[in-house]
């Protein structure tokens, strides 16, 4: 059988910011924020969240729709730019939490907002190569954004998981392929608290160049074309990028509506391409196609060609969907936010 | 088991005391309590020192041979007593075990506790070693928040409200004003305790009981060495002891401090006397719903009705058990290692009938001494006969 | 608590895991090594569900206030929270935060799952404590 998702599980928190209270405190035109970035709020860690948490709630998510022995997991990779740690890697505490017992290799990877499907790709290796049987790759973040800065409207929180094996697997990846290069639109120094952007410069030679890169080389790999797909998933960091991105590439709005999430949770870096794919096979059929196209600043992309099997119907079951978790939520005034984020100390 | 007296009180006033450290503190109380024994401290045999954290506190341990090279007592037995908020109390328990055993005739038992060199959170965090570390303290119980998940399942259970609670502390400040060593002279109201800044709910400010300094101490003899040096002896008839679970959570019912009814039970039983027989007792009101527990398990009233017989005017100075005429620990302060044997301080005052303003009309007074939420209770029953 | 002190506990802290007596079944979180009941030194790990009601709450209002900068632990935790004696489906009774949700909605009887949270960091510097906290399940 070919290699594949076995499982996957999200986690979103409970709490959400809208555009209009963000507005409010920098006098900023909310309605002008809302159309041109598409997003309404975004979701917001509690004080006791962070990219370890998310990452094992999303974690355990997974197991419970598996099957497989934690102890069978040889390999764990958590993709984020707000690891809690910058020495003694999540990995290690996601694995305990779940029990993997000490059998299993792992380091903290980041590569902006695509490190989680990075980290996808170095388990179907694995597993492929047969080195190991299971492999869990995640993404997760908490997003981090100065106060007053463009970023703040969409920078937020939450992070999705998934075991990559051979065995009972419900979404099979027929290919994977990357686009990279060195490009610097977005980067934060080493003991700063917040991210640099350089504006405009995320767009067209960033975010673009390198999603339709990945994408047109997928398609032109497989020999497909967006016809071919049911669903896609594009990275979000906002709501425009990943539409315009998807109607360049001649995708339609009905395929890329399932794993479009932006709009409610905000931009989960780490966590938003793998939550728009943990998403689609939240509702997928077998038999569906599913392209996925990640986006990582500084910069890159991973694309994924993915099969649904009839094994998806079952596993979906037996975790909470994604929409459990965007539906539940809990508004803040930017007080209540800022001291949830610590963020009333301005730098 | 030989008969035990107090002949010697002596204690500092509690309340937050700048000028003094705790080696001066401890040294006042004891040397008051000679005094006022009429003992030279030369004759004192042995010394047994109740202080919770003196490390956490003021950074120092090894407190018993502290006390005895600053009290002159040179290379006398000393023994530091811990057991919480319940230290003071268990010193007395091992000086009077200590004369009652036969080893000793003259032993001073003291409580001293230095709180206000740290601050109120490093203070809360060291008051909270007391409950469990791991399994409380880390998942954000205080000790108001303990007291509180009382409270709350109390008021829930037994219909007990906050202003049967306030009333403990209007009750205990209304005695504070008679007595000169307390850290808080001044009446408040039902009203004003109700409004007080909320702590932990139900909790607020004035059902807590403050942060202090102070020392006391008092000198304990055989019957041969009371007969010797005191003309006003109050005599020891009993000394309850008993534990329970750390956590609270443990409890068999966390509304019953069993460790309480276990020592209770104890007490009444080697004195061979009821709850009835008790004309004055001073209770362990760290928070006013300790109080009102406390109550109900040494058996003065049933279990749930303390806030009934509270508010009934029972526990006055003039009602069927006045409970705290010292001022308790709530407005009398509450320096925990020295709680315990102010306590006592209180019952050998009224039962010499020197409790000025204070004054109950007594035969038997108790004492009632808590560590933590319940883990340790000491009960001490005075009387004026042999 | 240390940093091994916080080690040792992993088990416990994310996993809840106590302990059953062999001999009589007893159910102990945290767990121990002489069962309370029977006597019997021979206690078998034993993991809880994470699933319990509340007994008791408090919510507590006043920080462990820290002016002075004296304190290294710094609580993952805001100014209010809600403490609470849980008692699990199996039996033991634990104290643990409340979280997710307004003081308003928490009752005595309300069911409780358990959540992976962060419960203490030793300063800006230190190591992170991850443990159970709990949420209302409805």
């Amino acid at each position: 059988m070919k290699t594949g998702i076995v499982s996957w599980g999200a986690y979103i928190p409970c709490y959400r910011i809208k555009v209009e209270e963000i507005s409010k405190i920098w006098g900023s035109d909310a309605e002008s924020i809302k159309r041109g970035l598409k997003i309404s709020e975004k979701a917001v860690p509690g004080i006791d969240e962070d990219t370890v948490t998310i990452s094992v709630t999303a974690s355990r998510n997974a197991l419970k729709r598996s099957k497989i022995d934690p102890i069978e997991i040889g390999a764990v990779y958590f993709g984020s730019e707000s690891h809690p740690y910058a020495v003694k890697p999540t990995g290690t505490i996601v694995a305990e939490a779940l029990e993997t017992g000490p059998d299993y290799t792992t380091v903290d990877l980041e590569f902006a907002c695509k490190a989680g499907t990075a980290a996808i790709q170095i388990c179907m290796g694995l597993v492929k190569s047969g080195m190991i049987k299971y492999g869990l790759a995640g993404g997760a973040d908490t997003a981090q954004s100065a106060p007053g800065d463009a970023l703040e409207f969409t920078a937020a929180a939450g992070g999705a998981a998934f075991i990559i094996g051979k065995k009972d697997v419900c979404a099979e990846i027929n290919h994977t392929v990357s686009f990279t290069t060195d490009t610097p639109d977005f980067w934060r120094r080493e003991d700063q608290k917040y991210p640099s952007h350089g504006g405009g410069f995320t767009g067209k030679p960033a975010y673009f160049r390198h999603v339709l890169g990945a994408a047109k080389k997928m398609m032109k790999t497989m020999g497909t074309t967006p016809k071919d797909y049911d669903h896609a998933v594009f990275h979000q960091p906002n709501g425009k990028f990943p539409s315009r991105a998807a109607k360049m590439l001649g995708f339609s709005e009905e395929q890329t509506k399932q794993g479009f999430l932006v709009p409610f949770i905000g931009n989960t870096y780490s966590g938003a391409s793998m939550l728009g794919l943990a998403a689609v096979l939240d509702q997928a059929k077998p038999g569906q196609r599913i392209i996925v196209t990640s986006y990582g600043s500084g910069a890159g992309s991973d694309c994924f060609d993915i099969s649904v099997t009839e094994k998806i119907t079952e596993a979906r079951k037996k975790a909470p969907l994604i929409k459990t978790y965007i539906e539940n939520k809990r508004y803040l005034n930017y007080a209540d936010y800022s001291k949830k984020t610590k963020q009333y100390i301005m730098e | 088991m030989r008969k035990v007296a107090i002949i010697g009180i002596g204690m500092t006033k509690f309340g937050n005391l700048w000028e003094r450290d705790l080696v001066s503190l401890a040294v006042e109380a004891g040397a008051k309590a000679c005094k006022d024994a009429g003992v030279d401290k030369d004759k004192i045999q042995a010394i047994y020192g109740g202080t919770m954290s003196g490390g956490l506190f003021v950074s120092q341990e090894h407190i018993g041979a502290l006390l005895a090279d600053y009290s002159g007592l040179k290379n006398i037995p000393s023994t530091r007593v811990e057991a919480a908020c319940a230290s003071g109390g268990l010193a007395l328990r091992q000086a009077y075990l200590d004369i009652a055993s036969g080893m000793h005739d003259l032993v001073v038992a003291g409580g001293v506790e230095k709180m206000t060199d740290i601050g109120g959170g490093a203070a809360t965090n060291t008051l909270a070693t007391a409950a469990s570390q791991e399994w409380e303290a880390v998942q954000g119980a205080t000790f108001p928040g303990l007291y509180a998940m009382i409270a709350k399942l109390h008021m829930k259970r037994y219909g007990t409200t906050e202003r049967q609670m306030a009333l403990c502390a209007v009750k205990n400040h209304k005695n504070a004003l008679n007595n000169p060593n307390a850290q808080f002279r001044r009446q408040i109201t039902v009203e004003g305790v109700m409004k007080s800044t909320r702590i932990a709910d139900p909790v607020k400010l004035f059902d807590c009981s403050p942060i202090s300094d102070g020392a006391a101490s008092v000198v304990l003899a055989s019957e041969k060495a009371a007969e010797k040096f005191s003309k006003n002896p109050v005599w020891i008839k009993a000394s309850g002891h008993a534990t329970d679970t750390l956590s609270l959570h443990d409890r068999e019912d966390i509304t019953t401090l069993k460790a309480t009814v276990e020592a209770a039970k104890q007490a009444y039983s080697q004195a061979n006397l009821k709850p009835a027989d008790i004309d004055c007792v001073e209770v362990h009101d760290c928070f006013t719903i300790a109080e009102i527990c406390a109550i109900e398990d040494l058996g003065f009233c049933k279990k749930g009705e303390g806030g009934k017989f509270v508010e009934k005017g029972n526990t006055k100075i003039n009602g069927k058990i006045p409970v705290n005429t010292s001022g308790g620990l709530k407005a009398k302060g509450h320096p925990i290692g020295a709680s315990g044997i102010a306590q006592a301080i209180e019952a050998v005052l009224q039962l010499r009938r020197h409790a000025k303003g204070r004054q109950v009309d007594t035969e038997y007074a108790m004492t009632h001494n808590v560590g933590g939420t319940g883990a340790t209770a000491v009960v001490h029953i005075f009387g004026r006969e042999k | 608590m240390t940093v091994p002190q916080i080690w040792r506990k992993i088990p416990q802290f994310y996993n809840l895991y106590g302990k059953k007596c062999s001999s009589c079944n007893k159910l102990y979180f945290p767990p121990r090594d002489i069962c309370v009941e029977c006597g019997d030194h021979k206690l078998e790990n034993f993991k809880f569900r994470g699933k319990g009601n509340i007994i008791t709450y408090t919510i507590i209002r006043t920080p462990l206030s820290d002016p002075e900068g004296e304190l290294i632990d710094r609580p993952a935790r805001e100014i209010p929270y809600i403490l609470a004696v849980i008692e699990l489906e199996e039996g033991p009774r634990l104290t643990s935060e409340i979280v997710d949700c307004s003081p308003d909605e928490v009752k005595i009887g309300k069911k409780v799952e358990s959540v992976f949270r962060k419960i203490v960091e030793k300063g800006p510097k230190g190591v992170i404590q991850y443990g159970y906290k709990f949420r209302l399940s409805g």
